[in-house]
């Protein structure tokens, strides 16, 4: 019997397809418009659902008729999804759904559901805290140290109130659903971060054992953290496909729709006073914050970020509740509120101090957690020296005179990302055919290319070579996409899997190569006597061995308390973004915007760097575009749609330098996931650079030309 | 290349290519207005014959340069036909409003948001859609670039992106950075693949002129 593999990644100089700069598998399908999206299916029989929400942010549904809908021609089935009694707490809360043979007939019998309501009075505005009154809730002071004496005895102390809002994930494939209940049978169609997490999610909703749900999804267009479960539209598309006598049915929200209900990140507000020395150390942090995820009120976020030993502090947060939709996860949850807060405050105490924020961030890095000060050291001069900081920074408002005035600023971020749990089978047959099997998903991260290039390196194949299945809930389970969990999770377990059907591989062709197991390796196509390619098998000749079934079929494990050096977590990361200011126009540019990545192994780095640009590009146009815009007469969203609602454009992102930390020492923590640690510094690194460029700090992200006209007024000074 | 057939429109003078369809073409954010000038010329002359409606009718698509025959009310979207009606599902539908682009098809030449165009209105004219851009397992050019470098993270929008810059280098076979930056403006992506869109779209210049001299 061989030994149990040594499942350690290969030395970096011996990679063959891991570490390479592959192309996206998928790209292909993608890029010819072949990939089917949920949202794409259209089997046999789909009855098209149309989806209505509340008009009003706070009501109470009176009544409802559904009569002349049912009555319509075309429709098929009509559900009711909060009925008569129900209290609405935000715009667009589910009302009723109806399926029909067409989008349009669908549509129309969905306004011949006549609802009435009584109104209730909303709140949908957190931003101005003294206007809360009862739908805030504070929580407790907490305090380290003695703030008090501290702030007595600091020689420079700098105020701020800064603001970052709720904002929409936007993903440009609406969330929805294609479900078929038949007989006691459901087949569920998602658009999905976590497939094999669909069935278990939904059961008790639609109360059918988790067995009998059948979940599939080959390509989904975003999630971003909002697509964690099926959502209510799955479970009430089962009902309409039920009621429908088991036709196929297809709920996707429409814009509008989406921009309300699904999710959106929470807002974060405050006012933060920092107290230090005249070298730019901190000492002393009282921070007073608000911010709201919804109906449900808010959580702080974790403040100070990063810098959390400053040694004297005072915190208090207020959670708002708002009659608006529910917040879900948003890549990175927390984090970049709480590093524009933080970093903000920072740079302003720099600009106090008469110094500049390269010193003051270095210095107060020894508040870091240990492992990271001097990782975040190096990144800060890194990325100062790829930004050109020396020549191209000046003091807060100092710059050149005109107009348009250029200005850089710094943010930093972290993030875990270790590997989630996740199983995989790997397969190999008689012909010499391989298949891996995973119930994971690929967001367009890479996921496929990623467990391909994993098994290929492992069994010495080309990628072709390797069938890779994922999105179904037949295959093992494998974790959630998201909290950039996933790459250091599908890595270790195909890589454990693939090796440990390897090692069956072995035991079958060790006589043959007049040895045992333990001296062979997979190498080029072969099986051959470890370091002896005179002495092989070509792969398949080697597979023409198994006997019994013909078949090696083997799992792996990522188990997240133990990965074995395989993944690991803890990616830390310095940005800093260079802008113009048109201060006639208060519209804002970027010039360049550069970003140091910390990382462990990268499995691909060509897909590392598009992501790592993603999430800045993300952050770009968080930082300078988006913002949920609630009215309070009305209560409802002034910009539920993606013309108002705005996104970056191709031309309003500038030049991105990405600087991908790859060095032997971090390859051997293992596998990190960088989805994460990319996309939270550009807030506060975009409004530190306005702050620098005209000379006062624009309070609230995003930074429009109304808010930085309205700063360079001294308006809210 | 499978554009040969192409009605060719002349060129919009360069670096200025914002959608066709707000220059008249489909019907877009000009539909009220459009509407109300209809009712006025109504009021001069005696309303055509050829009125469909409300109910289904029978139309003709060209698409792809092939005639295909569907029955669809006329307040169905071009976007709506191609995905609901026929199969063809490369043009997504994401904001339906004519802002974002993942909709986008060449239409007699132009490129429009298909979610503004009426499909009886897109009767009697060449449709290009992505599904005619490859040919067999052989990637249009364009397609190849957005691939080789990375123009595409979840690929929701690449289809729209595809067709824009496709139709922006029919028009601009020699752009500048700049001319790109400034004509695949009607797209958006949620992923941020810009910095791989901006360098496809120059690769792909480079390679269809180079297919278009050989």
């Amino acid at each position: 019997m061989a030994s149990t593999p040594d499942y350690s990644w290969p030395p970096m100089d011996q990679r063959k397809v891991i570490g390479k700069p592959i192309k996206r598998l998928d790209g292909p399908q993608k890029a010819s418009g072949r990939a089917k999206y949920t949202s794409d299916l259209k089997p046999q029989g789909l009855l098209f659902a149309a989806y209505m929400g509340s008009p009003h942010a706070h009501a109470r549904i009176t009544k409802i008729d559904t009569s002349d809908a049912e009555k319509t021609p075309g429709v098929k089935a009509v559900h009711i999804i909060n009925p008569e009694g129900t209290e609405i707490q935000w715009e667009g809360m589910e009302v009723a759904a109806v399926a029909a043979t067409t989008e349009e007939i669908a549509n129309d019998a969905m306004r011949k559901i006549k609802v009435e309501y009584e109104v209730l009075p909303h709140f949908v505005q957190e931003a101005d805290l003294s206007k809360a009154g009862a739908r805030a809730k504070a929580g407790g002071e907490r305090v380290t140290g003695d703030p008090d004496q501290a702030f007595k005895d600091a020689e420079v102390t700098s105020d701020g109130q800064y603001g970052i809002p709720v904002i929409n994930h936007c993903c440009l494939e609406p969330h929805g659903a294609v479900v078929q209940w038949q007989g006691d049978q459901v087949h569920v169609f998602p658009s999905t971060q976590y497939i094999s997490g669909t069935a278990p999610q939904l059961a008790p909703n639609i109360k059918v054992p988790v067995t009998n749900i059948h979940a599939h999804m080959d390509y989904i267009g975003g999630g971003f953290g909002s697509k964690f479960s099926p959502g209510k539209w799955a479970e009430v598309c089962a009902f309409l496909s039920q009621k429908a006598g088991g036709a196929p049915v297809k709920v996707f929200l429409d814009r509008r729709m989406e921009q309300l209900i699904p999710g959106n990140r929470p807002s974060a507000f405050a006012k933060i006073k920092l107290g230090g020395k005249k070298d730019g150390t901190i000492t002393a942090w009282q921070s007073d914050a608000w911010g709201t995820g919804g109906f449900a009120g808010g959580n702080s976020p974790p403040l100070p970020y990063v810098v959390d030993r400053i040694p004297n502090t005072r915190l208090t947060y207020t959670g708002v509740s708002v009659n608006c939709g529910p917040n879900q996860a948003w890549r990175a949850p927390n984090n970049q509120q709480a590093c524009y807060l933080t970093c903000s405050a920072l740079e302003d105490f720099a600009a106090k101090a008469g110094m500049d924020p390269i010193d003051v961030f270095d210095k107060n890095f020894s508040y870091a957690p240990d492992a990271r000060v001097e990782i975040y050291r190096f990144q800060l001069h890194k990325a100062a020296e790829l930004a050109e900081w020396s020549k191209l920074w000046h003091p807060r408002g100092k710059g050149a005179a005109g107009t348009v005035k250029r200005g850089l600023g710094v943010a930093f971020g972290a993030w875990a990302g270790g590997g989630h749990a996740s199983q995989c089978l790997t397969t190999i047959n008689l012909d010499g055919s391989v298949t891996v099997e995973l119930g994971s998903q690929d967001l367009g991260t890479g996921t496929r290319t990623i467990i391909t290039q994993v098994a290929a390196e492992t069994l010495g194949l080309p990628m072709s070579a390797i069938k890779l299945n994922i999105g179904d809930n037949s295959y093992p389970n494998s974790g959630a996409s998201g909290g950039s969990s996933t790459v250091g999770g599908v890595s270790s377990s195909t890589r454990k899997s693939t090796m440990n059907a390897l090692a069956k591989l072995y035991e079958v062709v060790a006589p043959s190569l007049g040895t045992d197991a333990d001296h062979l390796e997979a190498v080029n196509g072969h099986i051959q006597v470890k370091g002896t390619p005179a002495k092989s098998l070509t792969w398949a000749a080697a597979c023409k061995k198994i006997a019994g079934g013909g078949k090696i079929s083997e799992m792996g494990e990522n188990v997240q308390r133990n990965p074995g050096g395989l993944n690991s977590q803890g990616a830390a990361g310095v940005q800093i973004a260079d802008v113009s200011v048109d201060t006639e126009t208060g519209v804002v540019r970027v010039n360049r915007y550069v970003a140091v990545q910390d990382c462990g192994l990268v499995v691909n780095p060509w897909l590392a760097q598009s992501q790592i640009h993603g999430g800045i590009i993300m952050g770009i146009s968080t930082a300078l575009f988006e913002e949920r815009i609630m009215d309070a007469q009305t209560g409802r969203m002034l910009n539920p749609d993606m013309e108002f609602y705005k996104l970056a454009g191709i031309d309003d992102v500038g030049d991105i330098v990405v600087h991908l930390d790859i060095r032997e020492e971090n390859d051997k923590r293992g596998i990190i996931g960088l989805g994460e640690p990319c996309a939270i510094a550009i807030c506060a690194a975009m409004g530190n650079a306005v702050a620098n460029a005209i000379g006062v700090r624009v309070p609230n992200v995003p930074l429009t030309p109304d808010r930085v006209l309205t700063a360079l007024e001294g308006r809210n000074a | 290349m499978n554009s040969s057939k192409e009605p060719k429109l002349p060129a919009q003078p360069k670096g200025v290519s914002r959608r066709g369809f707000l220059g008249g073409v489909g019907i877009g954010g000009g539909a009220l207005g459009t509407g109300l000038l209809a009712n006025e010329s109504a009021s001069a002359a005696p309303p055509a014959a050829n009125l469909v409606g409300p109910g289904a009718a029978d139309i003709t698509l060209t698409i792809n340069g092939k005639p295909v025959n569907l029955k669809v009310e006329p307040r169905v979207t071009l976007l709506d036909a191609l995905r609901n009606y026929i199969g063809m599902t490369g043009a997504k539908r994401v904001c339906d409003r004519g802002t974002c682009g993942a909709c986008t098809v060449i239409l007699a030449g132009k490129t429009v948001y298909s979610c503004t165009v009426l499909a009886i209105d897109a009767q009697g004219k060449n449709i290009e859609t992505i599904e005619g851009l490859a040919t067999g397992n052989s990637l249009h050019p364009v397609s190849a670039a957005f691939v080789a470098h990375d123009g595409q993270q979840c690929g929701y929008c690449t289809s729209g992106f595809v067709m824009a810059a496709k139709g922006f280098l029919d028009e601009h076979p020699n752009p500048t950075m700049d001319d790109v930056k400034h004509g695949l403006c009607g797209n958006l992506c949620r992923c941020g693949t810009y910095m791989g869109v901006r360098q496809a779209v120059l690769d792909a210049a480079a390679k269809m002129k180079g297919a278009k001299n050989g």
